[in-house]
């Protein structure tokens, strides 16, 4: 009883805490696909070196975990830098640029996935590569993008709880703020899984929805 | 400037070699304004290769190309592009765009190539559309189409640009044999149209019809050409002859 007098005590505080892992996950989410997306056109498109660079970037961002990352970044990089940015700006930075390492992948595997004549149509038609790349490829490469995409949202939705370490008044650290202060531990953290759980399910239908509204009729990947 | 009679097209000791192989050796062709110039030869023999080559899809090693007399220079992408704007294109395996419907396939070059405002590019493509007879098909996507119909609208697409020349590579190769009629009958109005056009094609009989000249390819070389009538005359001994030849018992073989 006792629990879920705790819990229904602190659900205002923790929905709070949603809104912060929301704005943080969908700035990341934006990030991950600003850089991602003309990260994966110049590992398909671009020259040896932009390769190799992109190539690098990548090895290097889906080699070390998150948290390390926040850590060499917000202690590290931004300290060095004096860049003097918030924690929940860190985080949504570094979590953005890790995402992006991801999402990168995601969108070359799309635009490598899509028939080359296309590419070769729209260049007989007098369209630079960029106006191919831009008005014939990514549009089909985004769109094939999506279930994988809304995959890697669930995945940084809960990475983003690692930013409870630098102190981002989020789920997870509300969460433990509270349980810290009550000690309904169990019940606090299982009603914090259950945030996250909704966050996730939420996230997926909304893509979901996309995907279906995207869709190119008479068109189906198998 | 060239004179009005001169070839619309001109192409010069082509070469291309690929892994080791020379596809191409010192090709060299003209076409003139309103010629259908038909390119027929073995699979493998670099009919495909030379259009693209043509059009630079495919950068040969060396050779040069004229467009009404003046040479294409590539080194100058802007050139290029405006090149390749006025020749049109047609793949044996349509390459129509899969997210965009008919309409929009056909007028997409012509708002983000030649900037023209949308209801101007949409007016034109209609007018396309229904040139190869597929006005009702304008919604439909490229999924929603047939094979015949997915050509007559990769046609379409290309007409809308008004090319002064169009190469076809094997525009029905890809076709099941019933949709192929639909597509040489969208073909033979233009060359009756006085369209110019070099086509690659195994269809004899059509070129018969309708071409004013063959070249005939094998090995990466034009070892033939002429006027059709004469290569393929009862008499003749040439290779366009035994290789028709060979394909009408083909299909003589596919018919009974």
């Amino acid at each position: 009883m006792n629990g879920l007098l705790a819990i229904w005590e602190a659900l205002p505080y923790l929905l709070h805490g949603c809104l912060y892992t929301l704005i943080m996950v969908i700035g990341a989410m934006a990030l991950g696909l600003a850089m991602g997306a003309p990260m994966a056109v110049g590992q398909v498109y671009g020259n040896r070196y932009l390769r190799a660079s992109i190539g690098l970037y990548v090895w290097f961002f889906r080699g070390v975990p998150v948290l390390v990352l926040l850590f060499l970044f917000y202690f590290g990089l931004f300290t060095l830098l004096d860049l003097n940015l918030s924690a929940f700006k860190a985080a949504t930075l570094v979590l953005g640029m890790s995402s992006a390492a991801y999402q990168s992948q995601i969108f070359r595997g799309a635009i490598q996935s899509l028939p080359r004549g296309q590419f070769r149509a729209a260049s007989a038609l007098g369209m630079s590569d960029f106006k191919a790349i831009s008005t014939i490829v990514m549009p089909q490469a985004l769109r094939l993008s999506i279930p994988a995409w809304s995959n890697e949202y669930s995945i940084v939705l809960k990475d983003s709880a690692v930013a409870f370490v630098l102190g981002v008044t989020e789920i997870m650290a509300r969460t433990h703020f509270v349980a810290s202060r009550t000690y309904e531990h169990l019940p606090l953290y299982v009603a914090a899984g259950g945030l996250y759980y909704i966050l996730t399910w939420l996230g997926v239908k909304a893509l979901l929805r996309l995907e279906r509204k995207a869709r190119i009729p008479g068109y189906h990947v198998h | 400037m060239s004179g009005q009679n001169g070839p619309v097209l001109r192409v010069e000791n082509i070469c291309k070699e690929l892994g080791g192989k020379q596809i191409l050796n010192r090709v060299s062709f003209s076409v003139n304004k309103g010629e259908l110039l038909v390119l027929v030869g073995p699979s493998g023999g670099g009919k495909s290769t030379l259009l693209q080559c043509i059009n630079f899809l495919i950068p040969p090693d060396s050779g040069r190309v004229w467009l009404d007399g003046s040479e294409i220079k590539i080194g100058k992408k802007q050139d290029l592009y405006s090149f390749r704007r006025q020749v049109g294109m047609i793949f044996q395996d349509f390459n129509l765009f899969d997210h965009l419907n008919a309409l929009e396939n056909v007028s997409i070059a012509l708002r983000k190539v030649k900037k023209w405002k949308r209801d101007d590019a949409r007016e034109r493509a209609m007018a396309e559309l229904a040139r190869v007879g597929l006005a009702d098909k304008a919604n439909l996507y490229p999924a929603e189409l047939s094979g015949g119909q997915k050509q007559r609208v990769s046609i379409a697409r290309a007409l809308a640009m008004d090319p002064k020349v169009m190469l076809l590579d094997e525009p029905t190769s890809a076709l099941d044999p019933e949709l192929i009629g639909e597509v040489l009958s969208v073909i033979r109005d233009l060359a009756k149209g006085g369209m110019t056009m070099v086509m690659a094609t195994h269809q004899i009989a059509f070129s018969r019809s309708l071409a004013d000249g063959v070249l005939f390819m094998e090995d990466g070389e034009i070892v033939e050409q002429g006027p059709i009538g004469e290569l393929l005359s009862a008499d003749a001994q040439t290779r366009t002859r035994a290789f028709s030849a060979k394909l009408n018992e083909l299909y003589e073989e596919n018919g009974s």
